[in-house]
């Protein structure tokens, strides 16, 4: 019997493997969006800011999905709120919202220890994931990818150039609050895969790795969500051989990725940039320096 | 069953009507950048929005393009509210180079396309009707062999044609210009008003926010003047003088007055003005435009010379 295919015996390893492909690869999806709009920052808060949320929703024996999605848009709205009525930076709204949230959350969870779980949420804990919650990120991931398959034109545009958006008549604000939207429930599915304080970056490093790698959208979304699916399964994977944490597996795994990419990249790495500065000095009759 | 036909606006209809009637706004901090700003401009012309930075002109543009809401008074294109023109994409802007994000990963014919969106269906998938109005419009400005291009990898003025392009391909029937010709060069800054002159001719109502005055006369047929609301709107040959700008500019507009000068007699007519506008504004004695080039004007020299002092 050969070891490299001890996890598919199993149903845990194997419920964990699939499921952190899936939500690698929405994430890596959306990455793309996240990436080229600025909103890394963005991510980062609302996926600390599900944390009370998820915590409620355990002690009080709702989906979890729920209760991260409906903590994740009222800090989007309170930070919406604050921005608004307040000379206050964006950056700042946004650090004191989110951390509002997550220790709100830390507290509800210190107070009721033996109902939640602190390591798993802040984690993640794909590997005693209950079959609820296995269904709940299904759903979550199904619809995300759904809307992305049906608007990634409209959001495309909201994010390169809001202003042409605007004056073909399309829903600004609406696409807006939808990005927000996929953010939230995207940042509610890592939740599981690599825990609160990773999420960001699943959410991140695969758009910015693909960001290198091409200049055409269309291949960013799909080489994103690609590397997003394959390290978060390798990453699993390799968790087990490992006996470490899944999430910084895969979170490790992506930053190598990425960092590849950013010395090998065909045209935006670091050697192609060396190569063509090096061309340029030959031409100009130089030696580089 | 094939699709229906996508409606396009024909550029040749009745020439459009652009009415903004004592538009005002205020925005939620309470500065007023525009109050009771009023003009009406047909299509087939080409229209100069001049103003000093705070002027309101950005504000003005965001109005006619429906990106902020008047706090009194209204736009109207075609005796309609901006929101319905917008759904025809009868609106169609050309950004400022800052404005855009030049690293984003979206290639020449990627940018044009999106002008289309406006004719797509709820996929926005383009079909070959808007793939035909992209290369027609790339071809137009002289970019379809870059159109497999990075929208980064073009020079100053090859990036402001791919968004002219765009316009096109939205087949706007007011084209809205933000700063054209900055950072452009002359020779595309000449193509690009050629095209403008085509497409003035084709009906379309074509407005340009600069500050450049000196290209104003040469190719601008009316002038709308503004400071925090419009001072004067009509031709340029009756807006554009030296008391109306004076108004218009207030004390930043810098004057050199020949007669006060140290320019003496014997340096005749030959003297050098060197400006940070690409083109500088040189009025004559009694008022009048002095133009840049002599050729297609000689008329105009010959009647001042048999009429000095006459505007």
């Amino acid at each position: 019997m050969n070891t490299w295919l001890t996890p598919f015996h199993y149903d845990y390893m194997v419920t964990a493997l699939w499921t952190c492909t899936l939500i690698g690869g929405v994430c890596g999806l959306l990455s793309g969006f996240i990436t080229l709009k600025g909103w890394s920052l963005m991510g980062d808060a609302l996926s600390h800011a599900v944390v009370p949320g998820v915590a409620l929703a355990y002690l009080a024996g709702l989906p979890f999905a729920l209760g991260a999605f409906t903590s994740g848009l009222l800090a989007a709205g309170a930070m919406a709120l604050v921005k608004m009525k307040t000379p206050v930076r964006e950056d700042a709204v946004i650090g004191i919202v989110f951390t509002s949230f997550f220790a709100l959350g830390l507290l509800l969870i210190s107070l009721f220890p033996s109902r939640v779980d602190l390591k798993s949420i802040i984690f993640g804990n794909i590997l005693g994931i209950s079959a609820g919650d296995v269904l709940q990120v299904v759903i979550v991931s199904g619809l995300c990818l759904l809307v992305i398959a049906l608007k990634w034109r409209d959001l495309l545009l909201f994010c390169f150039d809001p202003n042409q958006a605007r004056t073909l008549g399309l829903p600004v604000g609406f696409l807006h609050v939808l990005l927000l939207l996929l953010l939230s429930a995207t940042a509610v599915a890592a939740l599981q895969a690599v825990g609160a304080i990773l999420v960001i970056a699943v959410l991140v490093t695969p758009g910015a790795t693909a960001y290198l790698l091409t200049d055409r959208f269309g291949v960013l979304l799909l080489l994103g969500a690609g590397i997003g699916a394959v390290t978060a399964f390798v990453g699993a994977y390799a968790s087990y051989f490992f006996d470490g944490e899944t999430g910084g597996c895969i979170v490790t795994l992506q930053t190598l990725v990425f960092l590849t990419a950013l010395v090998f990249a065909p045209k935006h790495g670091l050697l192609a940039g060396r190569r063509s500065r090096n061309r340029l000095c030959l031409l100009k009759g130089v030696t580089s320096p | 069953m094939p699709p229906a036909p996508v409606p396009a606006a024909a550029p040749t209809e009745t020439p459009l009507l652009l009415e903004a009637a004592g538009v005002t706004v205020t925005y939620n901090n309470g500065h007023t950048a525009l109050r009771d700003a009023s003009f009406r401009l047909e299509g087939g012309t080409i229209c100069a929005l001049v103003g000093v930075n705070g002027s309101g002109k950005s504000t003005l543009f965001k109005a006619l393009m429906g990106f902020v809401k008047p706090t009194s008074g209204q736009v109207a294109i075609d005796h309609q509210p901006v929101r319905a023109a917008q759904r025809r994409s009868w609106v169609a802007y050309v950004p400022q180079a800052e404005e855009v994000d030049w690293s984003f990963p979206v290639s020449v014919h990627d940018v044009v396309m999106m002008g289309r969106y406006g004719y797509m269906n709820f996929l926005r998938t383009p079909r070959a009707a808007d793939r035909e109005a992209v290369a027609e419009s790339l071809q137009r400005v002289g970019m379809w062999e870059f159109r497999d291009r990075q929208i980064g990898e073009l020079s100053g003025g090859q990036k402001k044609r791919v968004f002219v392009a765009r316009a096109l391909a939205q087949r706007g029937r007011i084209i809205l210009l933000d700063e054209p010709f900055t950072g452009v060069d002359v020779k595309t800054e000449e193509a690009i008003i050629a095209l403008l002159r085509e497409l003035r001719s084709e009906g379309r109502l074509i407005l340009v926010s600069t500050h450049n005055l000196g290209s104003v006369p040469e190719f601008c047929d009316q002038v709308v003047l503004i400071n925090r609301t419009v001072l004067a709107y009509g031709p340029t040959a009756e807006v554009f003088t030296s008391a109306n700008l004076t108004r218009a500019f207030g004390g930043s507009l810098r004057h050199f007055d020949l007669a006060q000068s140290t320019v003496q007699d014997h340096d005749g007519h030959h003297i050098t003005v060197l400006t940070d506008d690409e083109r500088p504004l040189v009025l004559g004695k009694s008022g009048h435009l002095e133009y840049l080039g002599r050729a297609g004007r000689e008329k105009l020299i010959s009647e001042r010379e048999e009429n000095p002092d006459a505007k």
